[in-house]
């Protein structure tokens, strides 16, 4: 079977159904691809996310919010913690999702806007003339299925292939990817209110355990583990180890497993007539492994550039410079100076991370958003910071 | 010596991490089934991403 269209979209998550549902908006004719059977699941994700940057997006609905919380507690190795509030640290966390729901409600409305969405729909390789895309061959449900389309959209996810097709080294390094696990637990002394993490070395190597409630003692438990300090299985073997201790009895209902880019920004994200989006662009915070809202945000972007280019007439990858231009302007910023912590993270010892916790032990941080934190961290902790004082001002 | 890439599909949980890492475009996530390619270099590379361990180079 064939079928012609305006703008292919590979991925059903949050990146492609924002940018399926704006491409939409503008009037093209959308097809947006998904391989699973179910949008949403299995879910690979801790489900936090920045309350005020998704409501810019998307109108919040109750379906789709398991918890919101009050902020952020963070626990040093050797146990003492700090506290953040949600206003002021922001950005990251204020809403834990449902994502299962959520994803499928997104794809909803790529459908509303009147993108076509087909789901056991597996992308597998691009259709080309004269060596330029021109769409995508896949399967549907076992058969065969060619789609003709100008422009296609990698928002694949964290195994995109559409950039490799287009000739995009998008392959992560084994620094630049965490391996992660996570049980939803339920348990009563869950902390329904903040969302908590955990650093350490033996806890997370590299990475950090993360507690996100959501609601009525029940959380995400996860951990993250950078791929050089890993060994086969590792993620899951320390997960277990970390909820025994923290959770004795604390009863699993849920697994999850994934793979978290942490990759700061790629070298290209473009090709003649291929936009990568989300997770696929490794558009990931690479401190936080924070992806959904980039991912929505440059969504958004792609939908938008696809429909001037197609109107331009150019969907070279010069005619879609623009989204390129758009994303580092903005998301690709974020990802660098946060890449740079990242690197910087990783070096370091429990001691250090003690110290530093430590240092903010007398000092006021309940008002003081991330940046305001850093600056007093740097003040009290000059020596051990000092490679990252030009991020500090 | 031949090494292969093995993987236990009762343990795999189709995330797709092994996929990201693959220098080689040799793993394919088919919705719940990972499928090597004969392009796989047996690097390891994979398998130490794995957060479940379901996959091995054997010699
Ligand atoms: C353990 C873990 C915890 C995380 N926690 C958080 C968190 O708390 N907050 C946060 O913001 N982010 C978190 N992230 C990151 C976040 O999940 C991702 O950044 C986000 O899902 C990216 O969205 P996306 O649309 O780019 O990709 P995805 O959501 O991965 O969607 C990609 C879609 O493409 C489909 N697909 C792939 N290949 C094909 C093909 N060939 N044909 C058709 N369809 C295809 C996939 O099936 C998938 O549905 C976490 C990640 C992990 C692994
Ligand atoms: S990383 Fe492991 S669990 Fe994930 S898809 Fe690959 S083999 Fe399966
Ligand atoms: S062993 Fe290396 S080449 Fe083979 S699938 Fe794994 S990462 Fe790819």
């Amino acid at each position: 079977m064939s079928m012609k269209c305006d703008l292919v979209v590979v991925g059903a998550g949050p990146g492609g159904s924002m940018t399926a549902k704006t491409a939409a908006q503008a009037g093209l004719k959308v097809v947006l691809l998904e391989k699973r059977q179910e949008i949403g699941d299995p879910v690979r994700c801790a489900e936090g996310v920045g309350k005020r940057a998704l409501c810019e997006m998307v109108k919040p609905e109750p379906e789709w919010i398991a918890a919101e919380v009050k902020g952020a507690k963070i626990y040093a190795p050797d146990g003492t913690s700090i506290v953040m509030s949600e206003d002021k640290s922001g950005s990251e966390v204020g809403y834990v999702l449902e994502r299962k729901v959520f994803d499928r409600a997104l794809a909803m409305q790529a459908a509303e806007a009147g993108a076509k969405v087909m789901v056991k729909t597996r992308a597998l390789g691009l259709l080309k003339k004269d060596g330029v895309p021109c769409g995508v061959s896949a399967m549907r449900v076992g058969e065969p299925l060619q789609i003709e389309a100008p422009i296609v959209i990698g928002a694949d996810g964290v195994e995109s292939k559409v950039g490799r097709w287009a000739g995009i080294d998008t392959a992560l390094k084994l620094k630049d990817m965490e391996t992660c696990a996570q049980f939803l637990v339920q348990d009563n002394t869950i902390d329904d209110e903040y969302t908590e993490f955990f650093l350490g070395n033996s806890i997370a190597p590299a990475g950090y355990a993360w507690a996100f409630p959501k609601g009525e003692k029940l959380a995400n438990v996860g951990l993250g583990v950078l791929g050089t300090r890993s060994k086969p299985g590792e993620a899951t073997r320390l997960l277990k180890d970390f909820v025994k201790a923290r959770y004795p009895n604390g009863k699993v209902l849920e697994m999850v497993v994934g793979g978290d880019p942490c990759a700061g920004q790629i070298e290209s994200t473009t090709s003649d007539g291929v936009m990568l989006v989300g997770d696929a662009a490794r558009q990931t915070d690479p401190l936080t492994g924070g992806g959904i809202l980039s991912a929505m945000q440059a969504g958004i972007m792609a939908g938008e550039v696809a429909s001037k280019a197609l109107t331009a007439g150019d969907v070279s990858k010069a005619g879609l410079k623009e989204y390129e231009d758009r994303w580092r302007e903005d998301i690709g910023k974020h990802l660098t100076r946060s890449y740079e912590f990242k690197e910087f993270f990783v070096k370091m010892t429990d001691d250090d991370l003690n110290q530093l916790l430590g240092s903010l032990k007398k000092e006021d941080i309940s008002k003081m958003d991330l940046r305001g934190m850093l600056r007093v961290l740097f003040r009290l902790n000059p020596k051990l910071l000092w490679e990252l004082r030009h991020l500090v001002v | 010596m031949i090494f292969l890439l093995t993987i236990n599909r009762y343990k795999c949980c189709y995330c797709g991490a092994c996929v990201g890492v693959c220098p080689a475009c040799a793993l394919e996530l088919a919705e719940t089934m990972i499928e090597v390619a004969a392009d796989c270099k047996e690097c390891g590379i994979c398998t130490r991403i794995c957060p479940v361990g379901a996959l091995e180079v054997k010699a």
